[in-house]
């Protein structure tokens, strides 16, 4: 199914064996990066605004995060008296569950590393690759969009609206980007895009591409400076208002989720993914530069909330709709120019 | 701690578990994002730097009662305010905590008058009371750290074991029926 099956030597039972462990172990991985992300997001924030953030759980408030998780874990379970129950508590896990399959096609680590003829650093390879993560981000909406009509309140169902209209904005921009990419190398899956950066990264040929996804990425997952879906001022908490404990908390995944796979997918597709120096000679060293390409972007996501502030809903829409998208198409323009 | 349940080995175990909820419970407390008046700034510069509520993991001000675990009453409460007040109380989710900040919250302060009630304890039950004209936020950290002690005291599995349930709102109905005004 994923990969050609001629390569395949492995028997079903192996193949499947293989794609859960696979699956598990990224699972698992994402749910300690986002669990160590919420910490580092706070620790960060802190030394930019001069203090010194959780200090006192563990040393250097590691185990802040096992604390946040215990208390909302035990917290009162909670669904507002007039929601529709079903919905309420689908939206949070169609969420989580969307912000988790954008992370399957993502090849973290050099692909050509294989058991039984499957890759190891891949969980699936489909031949359609990257419109797999475009599709199963989008998803992501309707977690958001369930959630806040679920709740039978105002200001969810503000927030949801905003935050869609906001999504199915900027992922035009996004797609447009990607379509760039995507006519450079000629091809919509992930390994190959990356093995034709081995001589010159694709933010070199294409920097307007990378900065449009960079800008637009920001917006899908939420991000501060455009975080308007949760801007307290207007709608104490957007979407997820009514949402307590561990309902919350999935949402929260995702969102930390979704920045982790926002931040692959431009590695993937502008950084050269896995490759580095001396990958050629030590195939390993491949997940720690995809790591480090990855933890870069992190940082520059959290970076970027402590220095802009929030803007306005009008020049959000503009700057999507009135900058981003006639940019894309230049860049369109410039991709198709060096693909001849 | 003062559970009993007839078996040593479960009381032990009972006491681990709650000894680690209420370790989570005491470190990531987080607070409701709620000014009311002048206490409200000593607030906020207490979650700043220099005084930086963060260290104890409770700088995540949530502005949804749901997501939120303490309610700082930072300022007085006025008569068309206290309504309001208990309602975003009664819409926190279980366990939750209420910190008095300031003379005003606590016992009307210097507003002895019709318009303001005296004393947030009249319809929302008080963990600390933080004494203060404003308070310093000195005076709040002390007070949240007292509160951290309050919490590490607590029993969550009480209603469990013992089969009944700790009912604040029925406790702070039956308050609120007092004469608000003296």
């Amino acid at each position: 199914m994923s990969t050609p099956m001629e390569t395949v030597t492995a028997p079903l039972w192996g193949w499947v064996l293989l794609t859960v462990v696979k699956s598990l172990a990224v699972l698992i991985a994402l749910l300690t990066a986002f669990a160590y992300m919420t910490w580092l997001e706070r620790r960060l924030i802190a030394r930019f605004q001069i203090r010194l953030g959780p200090n006192r759980v563990g040393p250097f408030g590691l185990l802040q995060p096992l604390a946040d998780g215990i208390k909302l874990f035990f917290k009162e379970d909670f669904m507002p008296e007039e929601a529709d129950k079903p919905l309420f508590l689908l939206a949070p896990a169609i969420s989580m569950i969307a912000a988790f399959t954008a992370f399957a096609v993502i090849p973290f680590g050099p692909t050509d590393i294989t058991l039984w003829g499957v890759p190891l650093f891949q969980i699936a390879n489909p031949d359609t690759g990257i419109l797999f993560v475009l599709a199963a981000t989008s998803l992501g909406v309707y977690g958001i969009i369930l959630g806040g009509w679920a709740s039978t309140s105002k200001y969810p169902l503000l927030g949801a609206l905003r935050s869609s209209a906001q999504l199915i904005s900027y992922e035009l921009a996004v797609g447009l980007a990607i379509v760039g990419v995507i006519v450079l190398s000629g091809t919509l899956k992930l390994p190959e895009i990356v093995e034709q950066q081995a001589g010159l990264w694709n933010l070199f040929v294409l920097p307007l591409g990378f900065l449009l996804l960079v800008v637009g990425a920001t917006a899908e997952v939420n991000r501060a400076p455009f975080d308007l879906p949760e801007s307290e001022q207007e709608l104490t908490a957007g979407y997820h208002t009514e949402y307590g404990g561990m309902k919350f908390a999935a949402f929260f995944v995702a969102e930390y989720v979704n920045l982790v796979t926002a931040a692959s997918v431009i590695t993937t597709l502008f950084l050269g993914g896995w490759r580095g120096p001396f990958v050629d000679q030590i195939p390993l060293l491949g997940l720690f530069w995809f790591f480090v390409k990855v933890f870069a972007f992190v940082f520059f996501f959290i970076w970027l909330r402590a220095t802009l502030p929030r803007v306005r809903y009008d020049q959000l829409m503009d700057l999507g709709w009135k900058l981003l998208i006639p940019l894309a198409f230049v860049n369109l323009f410039v991709a198709s120019l060096i693909a001849l | 701690m003062g559970v009993i349940t007839g078996s040593p080995v479960l009381t032990t175990t009972v006491e681990q578990f709650e000894r680690l909820v209420n370790w989570a419970r005491k470190n990531s407390v987080w607070p409701f994002q709620f000014g009311l008046a002048c206490c409200a700034i000593e607030m906020m510069a207490s979650a700043a730097a220099r005084f930086d509520l963060a260290r104890f993991g409770a700088e995540m001000m949530r502005a949804s009662p749901r997501q939120s675990d303490l309610m700082i009453v930072a300022g007085r409460v006025s008569q068309k305010m206290a309504p309001v007040l208990k309602h975003l109380y009664d819409q926190m989710l279980e366990p939750k905590w209420v910190i008095s900040m300031g003379d005003c919250a606590s016992c009307g302060g210097v507003y002895n008058n019709y318009a303001i009630l005296q004393g947030v304890d009249k319809i929302v039950p008080v963990d600390v009371y933080v004494a203060g004209c404003p308070p310093t936020p000195d005076n709040l950290l002390y007070g949240f750290t007292l509160l951290q002690e309050k919490i590490l005291r607590d029993h969550p599995l009480h209603p469990v074991i013992q089969g009944k349930k700790t009912n604040h709102n029925e406790e702070t109905r039956n308050r609120a029926k007092e004469p608000t005004t003296r």
